[in-house]
């Protein structure tokens, strides 16, 4: 699904990936961690091909074709779906409307794309929402929630989650978590989510976690194992951790 | 009094303000162009034209309708009780209805109308009687045919207490040539009463236009004015105006101006809150393209007790080569008012257009995206059938920006 080698990315001229080798197959969710500033977001982006973020050196690669010269839109068409930590408020742009021209950009009947949306707005608990400007007043957790559909209305191949289990409550990160793992049950899809806090990791079931510190990915593991590593000790240990490996 | 005594009193004021230039705007020579009939003489092979600016020729979903082409009447209906559609010379043989004439709008505001008072032909005259509401809307369409002509109709609106009308106007030239269109229109909306005027307008490259609007709002009334340009003109200048007179009274002003082209456009509006507990909103949204220039004027002006009103301007800039201005103004006289606004310009942020991409849009669709949210202003009060009619036009205008 996606191989990434040696990737050294640059973000306002300054070097944020430092060399990340990462490989995630398909029916796989990995889960990415560290602490603020290492790097995680500028990673997502960089797949998907934000223009911000310039590869320096490295291999991009997903399903056998290498991304690294593909536009976004082209990245996009492959098959890459990201979900934005912050995505911008859109004046004037119901989420409802927004919902549907996705939809209906990936082919659906204009009947379809509303049976799918009203069922995606149920599950996530958003059917109040979709008469409002997109972002515009949304709650931190409505937020997430609305990314977290309008990223799976995309039908991607490869799920990319910035942090979307920030600022939302418990039961709520169960609908999220619920509706992540029934999108990963489809067949050939995968998931990098990135998640500061780890709660969602008890609502998905992920294959393998990662700790990123200052551009690197330094650990590797068990997901169970490492997010309760992490909740009772902090990044402080995996710092301490990686010095102790040198 | 007759139509003849009036029109004697009013006509050494109109001489005089000939050549009186208007505040704003580019001032036109009006001797470049004629006062004639003109030589068209129906609406017939308009029909593209006019229903992109909400006329329907089969009248589907139209309680009346009025057409004029040139400075020519040549079809009125009306198909409720209590409604009257016809043409202004028709309504003004009753000397009742020269209460509303040029009383609203005097004839010496600028040499524009007294060029429409002096050259006066036709226009439409539109009343709803007392009790009365118009719940499907009355069309009138102004098209522009002959070159050179200045086409001047005069309009009247009026809507009795405790009654409700919506009108669309639809504006249209026929031709590239030059050509002036002055419209004027004294809209008065009595106790209790209801108004939405919706205006469209698509005119071309050399047409200049210069509508003159004032409209008297009474007590509980309400007043509710949409205007969408969409074309390219040569120039375009308007400031209605609605006097909020009666106490409790309502005003909403929106318009939506996109520049093209080497158009000069200067369009604003006033709101007076002349009486206690009155409230008026005006909200322009322009957007530049090419070498235009838009100006975007604005202003509110509180004089009773216990009045709230609110300016928006939002202008989005599309072309290097073009100008927006905006200028909201605030006038308090009295104490107890509050008066609000606020006012943007800007470009499409490089964030918005790369999360839409993100999303699955090119380029170009999320662009659209972005202009068409932005073009959204609140069409609440309009028959659903309008207001989707209205969104269908943004729709459009904004894919093919």
């Amino acid at each position: 699904m996606l191989y990434l080698k040696g990737l050294v990315v640059e973000l306002g001229g300054k070097t944020v990936i430092k060399g990340v080798d990462l490989q995630v197959n398909r029916g796989e969710l990995a889960l990415l961690m560290g602490p603020n500033g290492s790097g995680k977001s500028t990673l997502l982006h960089a797949i998907v091909g934000d223009k911000r973020c310039r590869v320096v050196s490295g291999s991009l690669v997903f399903n056998g074709a290498e991304l690294t010269s593909l536009t976004m839109e082209e990245r996009v068409r492959l098959g890459l779906g990201l979900g934005f930590q912050f995505p911008p408020r859109l004046k004037g742009v119901r989420l409802r409307s927004l919902a549907l021209r996705i939809l209906e950009k990936k082919g659906l009947s204009k009947d379809e794309a509303e049976r799918v949306l009203e069922e995606y707005s149920r599950l996530l608990r958003l059917e109040g929402l979709l008469d409002k400007d997109f972002n515009v007043g949304f709650s931190g957790g409505e937020a997430k929630r609305a990314e977290l559909m309008l990223t799976l209305l995309q039908n991607p191949l490869l799920l990319l989650l910035d942090e979307p289990d920030s600022g939302v409550d418990v039961e709520n990160l169960a609908l999220m978590g619920s509706a992540i793992s029934r999108y990963l049950s489809s067949n050939g899809r995968a998931a990098i989510l990135i998640t500061h806090t780890g709660y969602i990791a008890r609502h998905v079931k992920a294959s393998e976690a990662h700790v990123m510190i200052d551009g690197r990915i330094v650990c590797s593991g068990d997901p169970e194992e490492m997010v309760s590593n992490i909740m009772e000790h902090g990044f402080e240990a995996c710092v301490n951790c990686r010095r102790a490996k040198r | 009094m007759n139509l003849e005594e009036a029109r004697r009193l009013l006509k050494p004021k109109a001489e005089k303000a000939l050549a009186k230039s208007a505040p704003y705007g580019l001032d036109l020579s009006l001797s470049s162009f004629n006062l004639g009939t003109g030589f068209g003489t129906g609406v017939e092979g308009s029909e593209k034209i006019l229903e992109s600016v909400g006329i329907d020729l089969n009248e589907r979903n139209r309680s009346g309708s009025y057409y004029q082409v040139d400075n020519k009447a040549v079809y009125s209906s009306t198909r409720q009780k209590g409604l009257t559609v016809k043409p202004l010379s028709q309504a003004l043989k009753n000397p009742e209805n020269l209460d509303y004439y040029w009383k609203a709008l005097p004839v010496d505001t600028d040499k524009y109308t007294a060029a429409a008072f002096l050259g006066e032909k036709e226009g439409y005259f539109i009343k709803v009687d007392d009790g009365v509401n118009v719940d499907t809307p009355v069309q009138a369409c102004l098209l522009l045919r002959t070159p050179g002509l200045i086409q001047a109709p005069h309009n009247i609106v009026v809507v009795g207490e405790n009654s409700r009308l919506h009108v669309i106007t639809g504006c249209a030239a026929m031709r590239e040539e030059a050509g002036l269109h002055i419209g004027v229109s004294e809209f008065y909306v009595k106790k209790g009463g209801t108004l939405t005027f919706t205006m469209i307008h698509s005119w071309g490259k050399a047409i200049h236009v210069r509508p003159r609007t004032v409209a008297h709002v009474g007590e509980n009334s309400v007043f509710i004015s949409h205007y969408i340009n969409t074309s390219q003109v040569s120039s375009l200048q308007t400031h209605p105006v609605a006097y909020l007179d009666g106490e409790g009274s309502r005003a909403y002003l929106s318009s939506i101006i996109i520049g093209r082209g080497a158009s000069k456009i200067d369009v604003g509006g006033t709101l007076e809150l002349d009486a206690p507990a009155c409230s008026g909103e005006i909200l322009s949204r322009t957007i530049g393209f090419d070498e235009s220039t838009v100006i975007a004027r604005a202003r509110v002006t509180g004089k009773a007790p216990g009045v709230r009103g609110h300016v928006e301007c939002r202008g989005l800039l599309l072309s290097n080569k073009s100008r927006i201005d905006a200028i909201p103004e605030l006038e308090a006289r009295v104490q107890d008012v509050q008066l609000t606004h606020e006012a943007a310009i800007g470009r499409i942020a490089e964030e918005e257009l790369l999360y839409l991409v993100a999303r699955g849009f090119t380029e170009e669709e999320a662009r659209s995206i972005i202009v068409r949210g932005f073009l959204q202003v609140e069409l609440s009060g309009l028959p659903e059938n309008l207001a989707k009619y209205l969104e269908g036009i943004l729709d459009s205008l904004a894919a093919s920006l």
